[in-house]
């Protein structure tokens, strides 16, 4: 496949999960959207299908949030366009867990 | 030479603590899954290294862990390869989909919420996992909105037996303060077509034909929050036990009330007796003397902690009504911990073991049947499940 090179930070317990550390660089189909790039992170780290959003409906789960180049992105299209900072992997599309709970 | 092996959930990660027969040192292993709530963990009567645990997170959802080494190594076994092309754990295991197919599954209906309106059936976690008596292979799930699935294949995939969710009385199931969950499931080791689960706030349900068709049991069931007290269904279970050398005797803690039944959950009446107070969430049974019966009261629904600050197990060797307390070893002042519905367990040894964990993060071993207890571990996580393996 050729395709975009892009960043995507994932949080801990997901980092831990898919058994993997830092931040990811993706090879990701264009145009490069978040479905994209949730398409190549589950493709290459199975265990992540349904930790993101729903396996079924495709919807984020409801305490994740997509951030990059200081925007929230969580409630655009998932097939809208990224920033064309992470389409080109200059900037990171940061998936973060909400801030909540002991 | 016999080995103990607790599998300890909690609310942060899962633990294993092992032991000789003699239950006097433990070694403790874990945690496992650090930071995720680990709501069961249970091993295979079949093959005891097999382990299933649920692995839950209101961020990330459901995952099913599976151990086939006793717990030194964990697959995440469910759907599509098991392992991914670049050589990463595979998953799907949080693949619980309710059943709507015209052939086998049941509508997708609503049920009563909190506020008494309809609320579509949502899956939110695996509660209790009840691997097969017969086939390793072969696990139950009981699940939030309450369900049952089973897997085949070792929790690679896992299909709705939808006639329980599809039951006739599903609209009119609630959640109680822990959410609309399937909680308990008994297997009859007589029977492999029967199958008790209690969902709280519904009831118990039994099966005889494998789990496709239900029956609520709730006959003799009381609970003064319903607007008709003899209600088939609506009455707040919090933990089934039974005895494998006596299937059939089911002993029940409700929201309050200590039940008993003698003819497989048709009917049941109340064997609180002495008491001191009938609320808990804990019930389980001796493993050899099917008469002797274990609690452990916690004050009211409004105050989860053992009366006066003082942590008592009761004891009933009558099978119910006549009931005393065990405290030797455990804190007797200032003590405010729960024991939840999952947390205690029997191993099977001639001079039987209790066991059962705290939300203080204790968990406590009885090796000669509750007369003297000690704490295995004091500071864990809270404890949501506790489940003990005798292995030879």
């Amino acid at each position: 496949m050729s395709g975009a090179l892009v960043q995507v930070e994932i949080p801990f317990h997901l980092r831990t999960l898919a058994q993997v550390q830092g931040p990811l660089e993706l090879e990701v189909a264009e145009p490069v959207t978040i479905a994209t790039i949730l398409d190549a992170l589950e493709s290459r780290y199975p265990v992540l299908r349904g930790t993101i959003r729903d396996h079924g409906t495709l919807q984020r789960r409801p305490f994740l949030r997509f951030f990059a180049c200081a925007e929230d992105l969580s409630h655009q299209s998932p097939d809208a366009p990224l920033p064309e900072a992470v389409a080109q992997g200059k900037e990171p599309l940061l998936i973060i867990g909400a801030i909540a709970g002991g | 030479m016999t080995k103990i092996r607790v599998l300890a959930g909690t609310r942060k990660g899962a633990f294993i603590l092992t032991s000789d027969g003699k239950r006097d040192a433990w070694e403790v292993a874990g945690p496992f899954f650090a930071g995720w709530e680990i709501y069961h963990m249970k091993g295979s009567p079949v093959n005891p290294n097999r382990i299933y645990v649920s692995q839950t997170s209101g961020w990330f959802g459901q995952i099913i862990q599976r151990s086939d080494d006793g717990g030194k190594t964990w697959t995440t076994p469910g759907g599509g390869p098991q392992k991914s092309p670049q050589g990463f754990p595979a998953g799907e295991s949080n693949r619980f989909v309710y059943d709507t197919s015209e052939q086998t599954g049941a509508p997708l209906t609503t049920h009563q919420w909190y506020d008494g309106t309809q609320h579509p059936w949502e899956f939110k976690r695996v509660w209790h996992l009840e691997p097969s008596l017969t086939d390793a292979e072969a696990v139950y799930a009981g699940v939030e909105d309450a369900a049952l699935f089973r897997s085949a294949d070792g929790g690679h995939s896992w299909q709705e037996l939808s006639g329980l969710r599809g039951h006739g009385t599903g609209p009119h199931w609630q959640p109680g303060a822990g959410g609309m969950c399937l909680h308990t499931i008994v297997l009859d080791p007589a029977d492999p077509e029967r199958i008790y689960i209690a969902i709280s706030a519904a009831g118990a349900f039994r099966s005889d034909d494998g789990g496709k068709s239900w029956k609520p049991i709730n006959k003799g069931l009381r609970s003064q929050f319903l607007p008709d007290q003899d209600s088939e269904i609506g009455h707040c279970v919090h933990h089934i036990a039974m005895s494998p050398r006596r299937p059939g005797v089911l002993f029940m803690q409700k929201h309050w009330d200590v039940m008993r039944s003698d003819d497989a959950g048709d009917s049941w009446r109340e064997v609180s007796g002495n008491l001191p107070t009938d609320f808990g969430f804990a019930i389980d049974v001796h493993a050899h003397e099917p008469e002797t019966i274990y609690v452990a009261p916690i004050k009211s629904d409004s105050e989860h902690f053992p009366l006066d600050g003082k942590l008592q197990v009761w004891r009933s060797k009558t099978g119910g009504q006549e009931w005393e307390p065990l405290t030797r070893g455990l804190p007797q002042k200032d003590c405010y911990v729960n024991v939840l519905r999952d947390a205690m367990a029997i191993d099977t040894l001639d001079d039987c073991g209790i066991y059962f964990g705290t939300t203080g993060g204790q968990v406590y071993c009885s090796p000669d049947g509750g007369d003297h207890w000690k704490p295995i571990v004091r500071d864990l996580p809270a404890v949501l499940s506790v489940e003990v393996q005798t292995l030879s």
